[in-house]
């Protein structure tokens, strides 16, 4: 066993990684420096609201990053992602709510401006506390963490698998955007939570309060990156895939599938939440419709189309399918984006089962096969292949 | 490596199991001994892989005894426990983890711990190094350790699953039809292979296959509709008229 540092050794034999890495560090710097410091006038600017558009992006990868660990390494389907994801970002909008105080249009020093407007006297127990970030980003975990420990729970002890386990994701997340559109829920009916102003004490509205939100997002996208990279490269990692291909010769080996698959299903929960809880602050709002089975479906595309059961396919899928999104929902295509999505959805299953990350390493194999010819015809005696696992 | 005091390491009485009104396992009673090497054969429905279910923990019996090691009832417990308490099954379609590498195949069935925990911060040691090793000299896939499960020839992923029950060191290993699908040559050398590896741990075999049961060389029991039809050598039970009827016959 070789004891190299735990990130070289998370990077070894992994070029996409590394290559995502660079491109994660180049946008941490680039886009802060022409966001502040290059003038607006200048080509190289880059506006504001094109670094909360990055900023849901990567949002969108994390999330990706936490649906590709269960599905990817696990065969989880979930089609009920959204809703750990609109949990975090629950639990960081009432945070934010608690932050507006009085300058709300009813003035309320207390009361968010939907309780006022329904008459309520005092703030509901469960939204004690959320003016302490503290306890509310404890809650950007323990929500999300909590249910998933539940469904998973039952739902894994009692072997649900395949499509079944899905359509119960999916009725889940259902079941909660129709909870959550009921005023009496007590957060914000249909409107949901918005018109925040500030988070720890800085304005949501300022270029570096929304460029420090971008280099959150940045930073624990890297970090969910990590933290996924070394469960799918340890000995547990290579339990998931066992469950994946084989569950039952996996039970057979003596492997306890039910704790594994609670685990990282817990865990894939808690990254979506903290996906959610970075994106509700730079996008200014959250409501019910989070919560629509659709959106989580939506994970599960990008996920495919990025190439499945590669970690940086899913930031990939997630960040050019948004983007497409972005493009044609605000061009002539509007009207067809769901079609245009639904058409990428099945090409890819049938033509790339591997996704977009498929076609690359397609080429890359090719042309390092086509390299090792050359280099083994010029010199015959090195044609020996070496390498493996050394103790 | 067995315990001289246990009598029998699988002890089967009276186990019945019904599916919706059909017997599949009807009164069956088996008794297996330490470092014994038993061959099962019976025609389809015999009941053979319900029985390989209700003793590794699929599938609960609806009465009769269960035994392991003399004492351990089976039928308390599910299939990670009995795994762990040392019965290894494999299958009759040969699976194996079809994406990982031959290496990571066997690295998976090692001996050891199989919590979460564990596995997460798990770290190869030198000696489970060497018993890896020794495990793909064994089955003969030195030179396809890092070559994908799933581009292995038929034979050899049998082979790969019978190295994975064998690093998993249980005491009791039951063998789904091995030689299925096999060459002639391969079914000699799978024979040779269970007779080493039943020299320190008990065996049980199901297959059709009657050569390969001739070599095995060992005491064969017959399964028909769910019980104990005859029992004894190859010789011994080849000769007995209702076996011939229900099966060898045919």
């Amino acid at each position: 066993m070789t004891h190299k540092p735990l990130i070289q050794q998370l990077l070894t034999n992994d070029t996409a990684s590394r290559w995502l890495f660079v491109a994660l560090l180049a946008l941490g710097i680039g886009v802060p420096f022409l966001n502040l410091v290059v003038p607006p006038d200048s080509v190289f600017h880059v506006p504001t609201y094109m670094v909360t558009l990055l900023g849901k992006y990567l949002c969108f990868a994390i999330l990706a990053l936490a649906l590709d660990l269960i599905w990817g390494y696990c065969g989880i389907l979930s089609l009920g992602h959204g809703a750990f994801f609109a949990l975090g970002g629950y639990a960081m909008g009432m945070y934010l709510m608690r932050q507006i105080g009085d300058r709300g249009v009813y003035g309320n020093p207390v009361l968010p401006d939907f309780m006022v407007f329904l008459n309520w006297q005092e703030l509901p127990w469960y939204w004690l506390g959320f003016d302490n970030f503290g306890l509310a980003l404890l809650m950007v975990f323990l929500a999300p963490g909590l249910l998933a420990f539940l469904f998973g729970w039952l739902a894994f002890r009692s072997r649900v698998t395949g499509v079944y386990l899905s359509i119960i994701t999916q009725a889940l997340t259902y079941a909660l955007m129709l909870a959550f559109f009921r005023n009496d829920m007590g957060f914000g009916g249909n409107n949901g939570l918005t018109d925040f102003k500030d988070i720890l004490g800085f304005n949501l509205q300022a270029d570096s309060t929304r460029i420090v939100l971008f280099l959150a997002t940045v930073i624990v996208l890297a970090l969910a990156y990590v933290l996924c990279q070394y469960i799918t490269r340890s000995k547990a990692g290579r339990v998931l895939i066992s469950i994946r291909d084989a569950e039952s010769r996996t039970r057979f080996i003596g492997y306890r599938v039910e704790h594994y698959k609670l685990f990282v299903f817990i865990l894939s929960a808690l990254i979506a939440g903290v996906a959610g809880a970075l994106y509700v602050p730079q996008i200014g709002i959250i409501n019910p419709s989070e919560f629509n089975p659709l959106n989580s479906i939506e994970i599960v595309i990008w996920v495919a189309i990025g190439g499945r059961g590669t970690l940086y396919g899913a930031v990939i899928g997630a960040v050019l399918v948004n983007y497409a999104k972005t493009t044609f929902t605000s061009g002539i295509f509007a009207e067809y984006w769901l079609f245009i999505l639904g058409a990428l959805f099945v090409i890819t299953t049938i033509y790339l089962p591997r996704g977009v990350v498929g076609i690359m390493d397609g080429y890359l194999s090719r042309r390092k096969s086509r390299q090792d010819k050359s280099m083994a015809a010029a010199s015959p005696q090195a044609g020996v292949a070496t390498g493996g696992k050394q103790p | 490596m067995n315990d001289q005091k246990v009598q029998s390491i699988l002890y089967l009485n009276g186990v019945t199991k019904t599916f919706d009104g059909f017997r599949a396992i009807n009164n069956l009673s088996l008794d297996i001994r330490p470092g014994e090497l038993r061959a099962i054969i019976g025609p389809n429905g015999a009941g053979k892989s319900t029985m390989m279910d209700i003793i590794t923990g699929k599938t609960k019996p609806d009465e009769g005894e269960v035994k392991f090691r003399d004492t351990i009832d089976l039928t308390k417990h599910d299939e990670a426990d009995i795994a762990n308490m040392g019965i290894g099954r494999k299958f009759q379609k040969p699976t194996v983890i079809e994406s990982l590498s031959v290496w990571d195949n066997l690295e998976l069935a090692l001996a050891g711990n199989r919590g979460v925990f564990q596995t997460l911060f798990f770290r190869l040691s030198k000696t489970q190094y060497d018993r890896v090793d020794e495990i793909l000299q064994l089955v003969g896939l030195k030179d396809r350790r890092d070559e994908i499960a799933r581009n292995l020839s038929h034979g050899q992923k049998q082979w790969l699953e019978i190295g994975m029950l064998i690093i998993q060191d249980p005491e009791l290993l039951l063998v789904d039809e091995p030689a299925a699908g096999m060459t002639d040559y391969e079914t000699m050398e799978t024979a040779k292979l269970l007779k080493s590896i039943s020299e320190n741990h008990s065996v049980i075999v199901v297959e059709h296959d009657m050569d390969f049961i001739r070599a095995l060389d060992t005491k064969v029991t017959v399964l028909h509709e769910g019980s104990v039809l005859a029992e004894g050598t190859l010789d011994v039970v080849s000769t007995n008229p209702r076996v011939i009827e229900v099966y060898l016959g045919r």
